[in-house]
Order: structure tokens, then sequence, then C-alpha cells
């Protein structure tokens, strides 16, 4: 037993090391490396039967009332209605099947009035390109973290 | 039959090169896009306005009351600027301006308002009921708030963009510079 303890310490200070080091290598790529996305559009669907589930008393939610794009990276919204019905979707009203595309090319902040939310406005958030190694790393890390709270 | 059948995928070929390369829009696009439905109102020039008698020019179609304190002096500053450019350029764009306040926006105020950016822009306005269901069709909102000075509409900023078929193509968004309309409305007039 003696003889074990300094065989795990040594083992436990391996594994830190390597997780140090893989934590130093994930930052460093966060931070360096260009962000790319096969798409640059931020899709949203109304899926079929939204209406009918709205009539029977369910209040679906599918548009957040805050969207967060950034510029050259997550810069287009795009809507889309699967629904039977026709749908009033952030600025748009869109039939059946129809879509509405909408780019964004200055970050700022956008309001649009929207029926689908209960407070009738919807904000849309264009946020700069994160150039610098420190403000990519940060959207990476904001990314993340609104993904996993809008699941 | 191999004749057609590499006639046929030219001719995909062909349309999937042309849809790639068509020129994006700075508005938001309909996709699909549908037809703009028409309406007939009073008009600022005395007549009947209709939608469909503009056929041949690209719509820009607004909703805004003239007592409108910003938004609405804007967007037809904007819309003037963008018109000189594209007439200077040799294309046509026809400016639809539709009151969200039919209780004080008469034919001749809209007219003399109109007038003070361009002599070219026409109002729409009409029975309440016959607005609130054009606006119904556009998806625009309108609501009468009260003011110190007696009352306000608010109002979607938005302007639609009509091409020459009729259909509805894209919604520019309030805020954008007369450029990006010159820049779209120059792609929907292309043939």
């Amino acid at each position: 037993m003696s003889l074990r303890r300094p065989a795990v310490r040594l083992a436990a200070a391996v594994l830190l090391g390597v997780a140090g080091v893989v934590l130093l290598v994930g930052i460093g790529w966060a931070a360096l490396a260009p962000i790319r996305f096969a798409s640059r559009e931020e899709v949203f669907e109304i899926p079929k039967g939204t209406w009918a589930r709205r009539m029977s008393g369910d209040p679906v939610e599918i548009l957040p009332s805050e969207i967060r794009l950034t510029l050259g990276i997550r810069d287009v919204l795009l809507l889309r209605n699967l629904d039977d019905v026709p749908q009033t979707f952030g600025p748009a009203l869109m039939m059946p099947g129809q879509s509405f595309r909408l780019p964004f090319e200055v970050a700022s902040s956008y309001q649009f009035a929207c029926t689908a939310h209960a407070s009738g406005q919807m904000t849309v958030i264009v946020e700069p390109q994160p150039d610098a190694p420190w403000a990519r790393l940060r959207w990476r890390a904001k990314t993340l973290w609104r993904r996993e709270e809008w699941r | 039959m191999r004749r057609s059948v590499a006639l046929l995928l030219l001719v995909l070929a062909a349309s999937a090169a042309g849809a790639a390369d068509a020129p994006a829009l700075k508005a938001g696009v309909f996709d699909p896009p549908r037809a703009a439905p028409d309406f007939s109102l009073r008009g600022s020039d005395g007549g009947e306005l209709r939608l469909s008698r503009h056929r041949g020019k690209v719509v820009a179609l607004a909703f805004g009351f003239t007592s409108c304190p910003d938004v609405c002096p804007v967007t037809l500053a904007t819309l003037t600027e963008a018109r000189k450019k594209l007439v200077a350029a040799g294309t046509d764009l026809q400016v639809v301006y539709l009151t969200v306040d039919p209780e004080r926006d008469d034919a001749e105020r809209m007219r003399s308002y109109l007038a003070s950016f361009d002599p070219s822009f026409v109002g729409g306005t009409g029975a309440p009921e016959q607005l609130e269901a054009v606006r119904k069709e556009y998806g625009i909102l309108a609501e009468k708030v009260k003011t110190a000075a007696g009352y306000a509409v608010a109002h979607s900023s938005s302007i639609f963009l009509i091409d020459r078929e009729g259909r509805l193509r894209a919604l520019m968004p309030y805020g954008h510079p007369a450029d990006d309309f010159v820049h779209d409305v120059q792609i929907l007039s292309a043939p």
C-alpha cells in the first residue's frame, strides 16, 4: 500500500498535467482558430401543427424574443413557415411553405413588431465580427452557453 | 433519348448556375414570392389607387401617417433620395404610401405631404376597415397611442418591395440607407 501511494500521486499528477495541456490547447484553439460555419444562416422554423397547438391552448414558443447574430459568421436570419396557415414570424407575414431570409450588414440592435411574442416585440442584436483572439474566445464561450440555454 | 437527357441536364445545370449567381438583395427576401395583395383605395392624386395600376414598375410600399414625428419622414426622405439616384441611372421606382391614420389623413393632406418629398409618390387612404383589411393582408401592425398632443399611431416600419410582375419579393427593414434601395430596385427591375 505504501508503495502504491507515490504511484497514484504520480498518475494523478500526469493526468492533471495532460488535462491542463488539453485545456490550454483548447483555449488556444478557441482564441486563434478562425470561426467558420458551413452556413451563415440562423434558422428558425414554425413546425406543422403550430397553429392547431396554439388554438388548443398550448403556448408554443418557437422564436426567442431576442436573437443574437454575428457579422461575417451568423448574420442571416432564415425564418420558415412549415405550418398550414399564414404566420407572422418576426417582421414578416409568411404564407404556408414560405420562407423569409433577412441578411444583416451593420452591427446594431434591431427592433421588430412581432405578434408571435407576448411582448409584441422581437429584438435582433447583431454583434461585430470577433477578429481579436480574446473576442473569438469570448464569442465561442457565449455561443456555447446560449445554445445550452436554448436547448 | 440520350440527346433529350443531355439537354435536360444542361438546362438543370444552367438554372442551378443562374440561381447561384443571382445577386442577393439587401432586403429580406420571401421565397417563393407571392402575388402582392391588391387593393382599391382613395388615391392622393384624386383617383382610385390600385396596386395593380403600377404593374411594370418596381413598387416600394410603405405604411405610415402624415403626423408621424420620426419614422415616416426618415423613410420618405430615404425613398426620395433612392428614387432620385434610380431615375438618374434610368430606372423608375413607384412609391406607394398607405395611411394608418385615416381619421386625419385625407387625400388632399396626403398629396401635399408626399409632394414635399417627391410629387411622384402616391398616397392611399380610405375607410378604417378598408385600410385594416389591407394591413392584415401584409401583416402590418398599427395601434393608436395617446400622446400629450392627442394621439399617434405606432406602426410597422418596414417597406415592401414589389417587382414589375406584382410579386411581393422583399421587405426592407427600417433604417437601411438609400443606396440599399437603389441596389435592390435595380436587381428587381432587371428583365
